[in-house]
């Protein structure tokens, strides 16, 4: 059974068309990507699936269960972490207090045993550190423990939103982006934490990229958006080499697929 | 510069950050009780007052400064904290420590109420809508005479605890030593707070809803906690407050309180409960600067009064406009940046506590 499941699913705004018709489906373990020219309506499917939009028609399936009727808030709860285009960071926090926050499904205690600090709150505040601490190992993100998010340069934010996902311990990873930005090192080390992400830790990955090169890499297969409609899904080669992507791309007065 | 080394995660977890810290609160602390020993009741009782407003700053501090939900309607709950604990000792004869923590607990309820049809608000448009509160409560107090008294006004009885009386002009020091129980319990349950996922959720909230809700936050859920959290301990302030006055009617909690408040927290420092404490100090102490200066004045030149009537809230707004021009982190913003320049000296630099640069925020999925 797939993972994550999308079905004739449109979007508008107005009288736009964000997204038309979109089905697809993200199998477990693997790394789906998203590819497609500006506007061609990819973060709108993350913000579908994240529930931040009702989608017009069509159905979203996690695991099988229509997720229409949840609310954003119940969305981390299936299983389900994201990162942000425009990075969406707590900023007046620090990395660590960051990623802790992203533990808050699993918190287990109440506002009143919180309040009093009873011995079962210490317990699981340990557990929520060690679990943070894993991913800043994970992330290297050591030098950058304590120190506030508004001091941080943007590589270095991008890492941190990227960790505070994984803080969910999500089924499901959607990430939006997570290369845009950064250094050509900066990429390469991201192409290596998505596979070990996917391969180590076994979470399934969704992504959005504009970087032909690490979707090439990471990516197990591709859906070509333009214009909110679905052009094609396949391996990355079929989908570089595919005359509608090319089209799309050049039609835009761009350089080719492989920018 | 001390650096301090952490070999567990419960370094982390404990009250303060380190040992030296611990013994400079103890010794605050040690300080603050043996205060009425060397002090005589009038400062003392200023002192206490200052501790109410500290209790009702950080009530505040909690909703504006962690969860950022601004609030111009503070002054409400501390009526109905007030009201609620003189009520409860004269028409039902409940004792203060019971009718004390009820009266946290009725504007604990009204907060949680306020925060369900104000959950969807933002920034101006809350302060808007709890200014509306603000304005209905003095209205409400008039209207329900039979009960609160109205334009006359309603005393407050004596605390009396176990037999004991805590009026604050022939108990002084027990009255002092009260609130500066309140203040500490209130205190803990604000550093708990802030140690914990409920403390976080509210940062969360504050810096950023869209993704607390990406991680699992229900904002309705925790802005109506925030609400009735904040609420709950302006409240006790309220009822501490409506001890100190004695007597006090619908003009003691007008939108003037509300602004006080609200000015009071900003100047101390939003984010910090330091901040309530430095800025209660300022509210508290401010007033009788101002009367000290005018009788010096009136002394040294004979003149009767050569400050006009208004100069103290005038003084207050010089004072605020200044600080969100000059230092909008407040007192305790402005003693963080010297402590940090003498334990880095000589290596702090300017732009230390300078922001990075800016970056676009997602304002689309709004
Ligand atoms: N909340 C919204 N209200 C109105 N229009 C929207 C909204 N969100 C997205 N759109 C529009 O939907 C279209 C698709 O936007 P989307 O953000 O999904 O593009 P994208 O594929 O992520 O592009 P990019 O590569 O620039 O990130 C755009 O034309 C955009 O202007
Ligand atoms: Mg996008």
């Amino acid at each position: 059974m797939s993972l994550l499941e999308l079905e004739d699913v449109t979007m508008s705004f107005g009288g736009l068309t964000a997204v038309e018709g979109a089905s697809f489906a993200v199998n477990p373990g693997e790394v789906f990507a998203l590819v497609g020219p500006n506007g061609a309506g990819k973060s709108t499917i993350f913000n579908l699936v994240s529930r931040y939009c009702t989608p017009g028609g069509g159905d979203i399936r996690f695991e099988g269960k229509s997720i229409l009727g949840c609310a954003p808030h119940d969305i981390p709860r299936l299983g389900i972490a994201r990162t942000f285009q425009n990075i969406e960071l707590f900023e007046h926090a620090t990395v660590l207090q960051n990623l802790l926050i992203g533990r808050h499904t699993h918190r287990r205690s109440n506002a009143i045993s919180e309040i009093l600090h009873l011995p079962g709150v210490r317990a699981e505040e340990r557990r929520h550190r060690l679990a943070a601490e894993k991913v800043i190992d994970f992330l290297d993100l050591q030098p950058y423990r304590e120190s506030l998010i508004m001091g941080l340069p943007y590589g270095v934010r991008k890492i941190v939103e990227l960790g505070r996902a994984l803080a969910v311990e999500p089924k499901l990873l959607l990430l939006d982006e997570p290369a845009s930005g950064l250094s050509a090192e900066e990429t390469d080390d991201v192409a290596f934490w998505i596979e070990d992400i996917r391969k180590v830790m076994g979470i399934t990955v969704l992504m959005v990229e504009h970087d032909m090169g690490l979707v090439r890499s990471v990516s197990d297969r591709v859906l070509a958006l333009a214009d909110g409609k679905t052009l094609v899904i396949g391996t990355p080669q079929e989908v570089q080499t595919d005359p509608a992507v090319i089209e799309a791309y050049i039609g835009l007065g761009d350089d080719g697929a492989d920018e | 510069m001390r650096i301090v080394f952490k070999t567990s995660y419960d370094a982390d977890l404990g009250l303060f950050v380190h040992r030296y810290q611990a013994f400079w609160y103890v010794l605050l602390l040690a300080v603050a009780v043996g205060l009425p020993f060397v002090m005589n009741d009038f400062w003392i009782g200023e002192a206490a007052l200052m501790l109410i407003w500290a209790i009702a700053g950080m009530g505040l501090m909690l909703l504006v400064g962690h969860a950022g939900q601004p609030s111009l309607g503070h002054a409400a709950f501390m009526a109905v904290g007030a009201y609620t604990n003189v009520i409860l000792q004269t028409s039902l004869g409940w004792p203060f420590l019971v009718s004390f923590p009820l009266s946290g607990c009725a504007a604990a309820l009204a907060g949680a109420l306020l925060a369900l049809p104000t959950a969807r608000l933002h920034g101006i448009y809350l302060a808007i809508a709890t200014l509306a509160v603000s304005v209905l409560a003095e209205d409400g107090i008039v209207m329900l005479a039979p009960w609160t008294g109205g334009v006359s006004g309603i005393f407050a009885p004596d605390i009396k605890i176990f037999g004991v009386g805590f009026n604050r002009y022939v108990n002084a020091p027990g009255f002092y030593w009260l609130t500066l129980g309140v203040a500490v319990l209130v205190v803990l349950g604000y550093r708990n707070i802030l140690r914990s996922p409920l403390g976080r959720s509210l940062v969360a909230v504050r810096d950023s809803e869209i993704s607390a809700q990406a991680i699992g936050v229900n904002l309705a859920r925790t802005k109506a906690v925030s609400f009735a959290l904040s609420c709950g301990v302006t409240g006790l302030a309220g009822a501490l407050m409506g001890h100190f006055a004695g007597v006090f009617n619908h003009e003691t909690f007008t939108i003037f309180l509300s602004i006080t408040l609200l000015m009071m927290i900003v100047i101390g420092g939003l984010g910090s409960i330091h901040g309530a404490f430095l800025g209660a100090i300022v509210i508290t102490f401010l007033p009788l600067a101002i009367s000290i200066v005018r009788e010096f004045l009136n002394e040294r030149f004979g003149t009767a009064s050569v400050m006009p009537p208004g100069i103290e809230t005038a003084a207050f707004g010089a004072i605020l406009i200044a600080f969100i021009l000059l230092e909008p982190m407040g007192i305790y913003g402005r003693w963080i940046k010297i402590r940090t320049y003498f334990e880095l000296f000589p290596f702090c630099r300017r732009d230390m506590f300078r922001r990075q640069r800016g970056y676009l925020r997602t304002e689309r999925i709004r």
